[in-house]
């Protein structure tokens, strides 16, 4: 090859320069890049911050009176009662296929996470009300493959049965057993048919909707409206800061359940 | 042609076998239903030719605006409201479902889930 120290230099020049001009583009590149990954996980972190975020929307919620349900045990049947005669939900006779929206059960049930080895009578004795937490993080709603449950702008969980391909991911994933599954035909399991509100079939899973049917009209959920005499069920919106919700939470110490899950729970209790 | 006798007998009875379709319901498949009208309603929430062809998908809308949206509010036709539902509106006027919705269906041969979970009329 022909070459000479003048051409050699001129060549091994340019390489440089081109070499230094390459890698300037690859590290902004890979900059760009970073920033592209920075700006994802901040987006992360305010989806994450939930509340925050959410701040001004509507954002239903509910306080339970536990000692209300424990000093008068009618409570708690006339608001499953309610509610069951609202929606339509099926009493099946086996358990194995029992179908929930919002039952009475054992404190310990309900909070596995406060055991006391002295409980005292009153918690011993009696039963409290547990329903879907419609959680402002609910796992639920992230394992459901085909988004039939979801979260609406209200902060309602709500389910569209139409969608529903009866997977129960959401229910391996609720950590609260707020869902069930219809094994059988729910129908003619049904007593008295509200013919306002649908039924559900084989094959889809359900739970409690907070009445959206009704709340969304400007009606009071079924379960509150049964015991609004006692006020042991509150219902109302979160992100007001003047509604009557926010005012019992702020005068009474109210408890989650199992708020360390990071599901941020929509249904408070004041023990 | 060879062995014709038994050729165009065969063709005959298969061209006959594959047009049974045809033939074995000639006349009776052909006149549309008659379906019962409400007899208290004029109007519905669309032009009758409209709601006939359209109605599945208007039902569709009205459940994703509804259960979805959260935009329950009724919609206004001369004055009067209707909610967007099938059980509280279409099926408050139309109060057979056996003599409205079904004899069409069954003359189309379309099965319509919506009655496994909603509730028709009692009868």
């Amino acid at each position: 090859m022909d070459t000479n120290r003048r051409n050699f230099l001129k060549v091994a020049g340019i390489s440089t320069l081109a070499g230094l001009g390459g890698t300037a583009v690859v590290d902004r590149l890979v900059a760009g890049a970073g920033m592209a990954q920075a700006s994802t996980s901040t987006s992360h972190g305010t989806e994450q911050a939930g509340t925050a975020a959410k701040a001004g929307a509507t954002r239903y919620g509910m306080v339970i009176d536990i000692k209300k349900f424990y000093q008068d045990p009618s409570l708690g049947e006339k608001a499953v009662k309610a509610c069951h005669q609202a929606h339509n939900v099926p009493n099946f006779p086996d358990k194995r296929d029992e179908i929930k929206w919002i039952w009475m059960t054992k404190f310990e049930n309900a909070f596995p996470e406060k055991p006391n080895l002295y409980q005292d009578e009153a918690t011993a004795n009696n039963q409290l009300p547990i329903l879907c937490n419609h959680c402002d993080n609910p796992p639920c709603v992230r394992a459901c493959p085909t988004k039939a449950t979801f979260r609406g702008d209200d902060g309602i969980v709500g389910m569209d049965y139409h969608r529903c391909i009866g997977c129960r991911f959401c229910m391996a994933a609720c950590p609260y057993g707020s869902r069930s599954f219809n094994w059988r035909d729910p129908r003619s399991f049904v007593a008295n048919l509200n013919r306002d509100y649908p039924a559900r079939t084989r094959g889809v899973v359900e739970k409690c909707n907070f009445c959206v049917e009704r709340v969304q009209i400007g009606q009071l959920p079924a379960c509150v409206e049964a015991v609004s005499e006692s006020k042991a069920l509150i219902f109302g919106n979160l992100n007001d800061p003047n509604s009557e919700l926010r005012k019992i939470l702020k005068e009474k110490h109210t408890i989650q359940r199992n708020p360390s899950l990071g599901t941020l729970p929509s249904v408070f209790y004041i023990v | 042609m060879y062995d014709s006798g038994k050729i165009i007998p065969g063709l005959i009875i298969f061209v006959l076998f594959i047009t049974i379709p045809i033939w074995y319901n000639r006349g009776g498949a052909s006149t549309a239903p008659k379906i019962e009208l409400p007899k208290d309603a004029k109007t519905c929430v669309l032009p009758a030719a409209e709601i006939r062809a359209e109605h599945m998908k208007l039902l569709n809308v009205w459940r994703d605006e509804v259960l979805r949206d959260g935009k329950r509010a009724a919609i206004t036709i001369e004055g009067k409201q209707y909610p967007k539902s099938l059980m509280l509106t279409c099926m408050k006027c139309h109060t057979s479902k056996k003599q409205f919705c079904d004899k069409c269906h069954t003359y189309a041969s379309v099965e319509p889930y919506c009655w496994d979970c909603h509730l028709a009329p009692v009868e």
